[in-house]
């Protein structure tokens, strides 16, 4: 937040200077005798009179208020007038935002009741469903890192699996489901090989790619040094892909966060997912925004925990 | 027998019109304690011959011994400044550093002294003010000289070092050639240098080996360089021995060797 306070800052910095070049004109013709004096007696030249406008602080600051919070909050409302137009005009199904923020505050005043298998807070259904997604996508970091290490590392493995990737990668997550049903003849684990499978290409792809990518120069350092097969691994071939298994990592998350909510209106229990089906059924459509917003919300969170990750591992960013 | 003798070499490659034979009987004895410049047009084969002495390529026919020894393998004691530096980007100027000391004395030195050690050989490049900065942090300058501090620490018994300035600016250029002249001095390490910018041959090495222009590329003529040392740039400008060498390496460069595309 400070980050972008002090950038936006900067742009307008900027946007003042083009009124200001228009005053150097006359600051040049004042120059003009004290560069030939010094020429003669090489005098330091007098340190030239720029005169730019004072920046005021306040309005600085109101530029970037304006930024920040009045032109996403402006574009907030016209979602909103949008939705009661909907509302007035198309469906009164669709309920108005009054009425959504009223079933928000209901929602959230008691996250995590449990009244019976069917019927829990909606802080249990997005525990529930976060705990599939990281079920999932750990599976698929501790089998898809040592694939792509090994597709980075040989050119035959690489030729090997490279057009299986190629094909299964396009593929909808969700076409995988039957087959996990089938195999796993059960709605979690079939929900958790989905993510499994959402999450395993990026971190492969981007495995391989850092892989490949390492200079052959630190490999020569390594030699020289005669580093150790095991060495090499944790010295120089780790910490030089870290940053592209991140990259990885943190785009099959967020793909894994937006499928693991088509799986459960699929597969059913606990999860978010099948609570905006279960409550599609009960013409509950409130809850349904209201979940569609809280789904949002935890997106953002694991991709900003993913970020914070990338910046500790990542010398780039260090 | 010399200290580091490299016996004719040959270096070929397959392809898929027969062997490409870069380098042809390839013969060089240097002493102990001896700068040598390689100097040739690009792809000559110049960092060829160093690939070999460091190990990191086999020769096809002849091989490398260094104090009698064969070398067929990459070791801490040829150590290799190269061209782009290559640090580790992860890890410190420091860390940089010590990586190596740590893997050539983890036996024969206690972590204080390989930690004195570290600081010592960052001294000598004056690189121990920015030892906790990383590799991205610093100039091109400066990584070099931490790369040259890294292969020192290994207390080489012969440093390799490729076009080590060659990516650099002119002014840090000759900032970095003082520094390895002073260093050379104080250590006498026996030096082989692959250039191609002749001022730095004539002023660095004690003999310049000139080669010819590949395929097949091998030791044209080897020029003895006998100025005193300590030798300075700007004296040097002005002084007929000095120029009368810089001559004869332009002349076989670009009358005897001149590239057959470029003329």
């Amino acid at each position: 937040m400070g980050k972008e306070t002090e950038m936006s800052n900067n742009v307008i910095a900027l946007s003042i200077t083009p009124p200001a070049v228009a005053e150097i004109a006359p600051v040049v013709e004042v120059r003009q005798p004290v560069r030939e004096a010094a020429n003669v007696e090489r005098q330091p030249p007098a340190s030239p009179a720029y005169s730019f406008p004072p920046v005021s602080k306040a309005r600085l600051r109101a530029v970037a208020i304006t930024r920040a919070v009045i032109l996403p909050g402006a574009v907030f409302l016209l979602v909103l007038g949008v939705w009661m137009l909907v509302n007035a005009k198309i469906t009164s199904d669709i309920p108005t935002p009054a009425a959504t923020w009223a079933r928000a505050v209901e929602i959230f005043g008691q996250p995590f009741y449990i009244a019976g298998p069917n019927d829990m807070g909606i802080g249990w259904q997005v525990l529930y469903s976060l705990g599939r997604v990281m079920a999932g996508f750990a599976l698929a970091v501790a089998v898809g890192i040592p694939v792509g290490f090994l597709m980075g590392a040989s050119r035959d493995v690489h030729q090997a699996c490279y057009p299986l990737v190629q094909i299964l990668r396009p593929v909808s997550p969700l076409a995988w489901l039957p087959i996990g049903l089938l195999v796993f003849q059960a709605k979690d684990p079939s929900a958790i090989f989905v993510i499994f499978i959402t999450s395993i290409w990026p971190v492969i792809v981007n495995t391989a790619a850092g892989v490949q990518a390492i200079p052959q120069d630190y490999l020569n350092v390594a030699r020289v040094l005669r580093l150790g097969k095991l060495e090499v691994t944790r010295r120089i071939l780790i910490p030089a892909t870290l940053p592209h298994i991140l990259t990885g990592m943190r785009l099959s998350l967020s793909v894994a966060w937006m499928v693991i909510v088509a799986a459960e209106m699929l597969t059913g229990g606990v999860g978010i997912g099948f609570y905006v089906w279960d409550e599609w059924n009960n013409l509950n459509v409130a809850s349904i925004i209201v979940a569609i917003g809280l789904i949002g919300l935890v997106g953002i969170v694991l991709e900003s925990l993913m970020n914070l990750a990338q910046r500790y591992f990542d010398y780039n960013r260090r | 027998m010399s200290y580091l003798n490299i016996s004719n070499v040959d270096v070929a490659f397959p392809t898929a019109n027969g062997a490409y034979i870069a380098l042809r009987e390839v013969h060089l004895e240097i002493e102990q304690g001896e700068f040598i410049a390689i100097i040739g047009h690009s792809g000559c084969g110049k960092s060829t011959v160093l690939n070999v002495v460091a190990g990191l390529l086999e020769a096809t026919r002849g091989g490398v011994l260094l104090e009698n020894k064969e070398v067929n393998s990459p070791g801490p004691d040829r150590a290799v400044v190269f061209q782009n530096h290559s640090l580790l980007p992860w890890l410190t100027v420091y860390e940089n550093v010590r990586i190596a000391v740590d893997k050539v004395f983890g036996k024969s030195k206690s972590k204080a002294e390989r930690h004195d050690w570290t600081l010592h050989n960052l001294q000598l490049v004056h690189m121990e003010h920015a030892m906790d900065k990383r590799p991205g942090e610093i100039s091109g300058g400066m990584k070099q000289r931490v790369g040259i501090a890294r292969a020192l620490a290994m207390q080489p018994k012969v440093l390799l070092m490729d076009e080590p300035f060659g990516a650099l600016d002119a002014l840090t250029r000759a900032h970095l050639q003082e520094s390895v002249m002073e260093i050379q001095t104080a250590l006498n390490n026996t030096v082989l240098m692959i250039t191609h910018d002749v001022d730095e041959a004539v002023l660095l090495s004690d003999r310049i080996v000139m080669m010819t222009n590949g395929p097949a590329a091998t030791v044209g003529e080897i020029l003895r360089v006998d100025l005193p040392r300590p030798r300075n740039r700007l004296e040097l400008a002005d002084d007929p021995t000095y120029n009368h060498y810089r001559a004869e390496v332009l002349r076989f460069l670009y009358e005897r060797q001149r590239r057959p595309e470029a003329a």
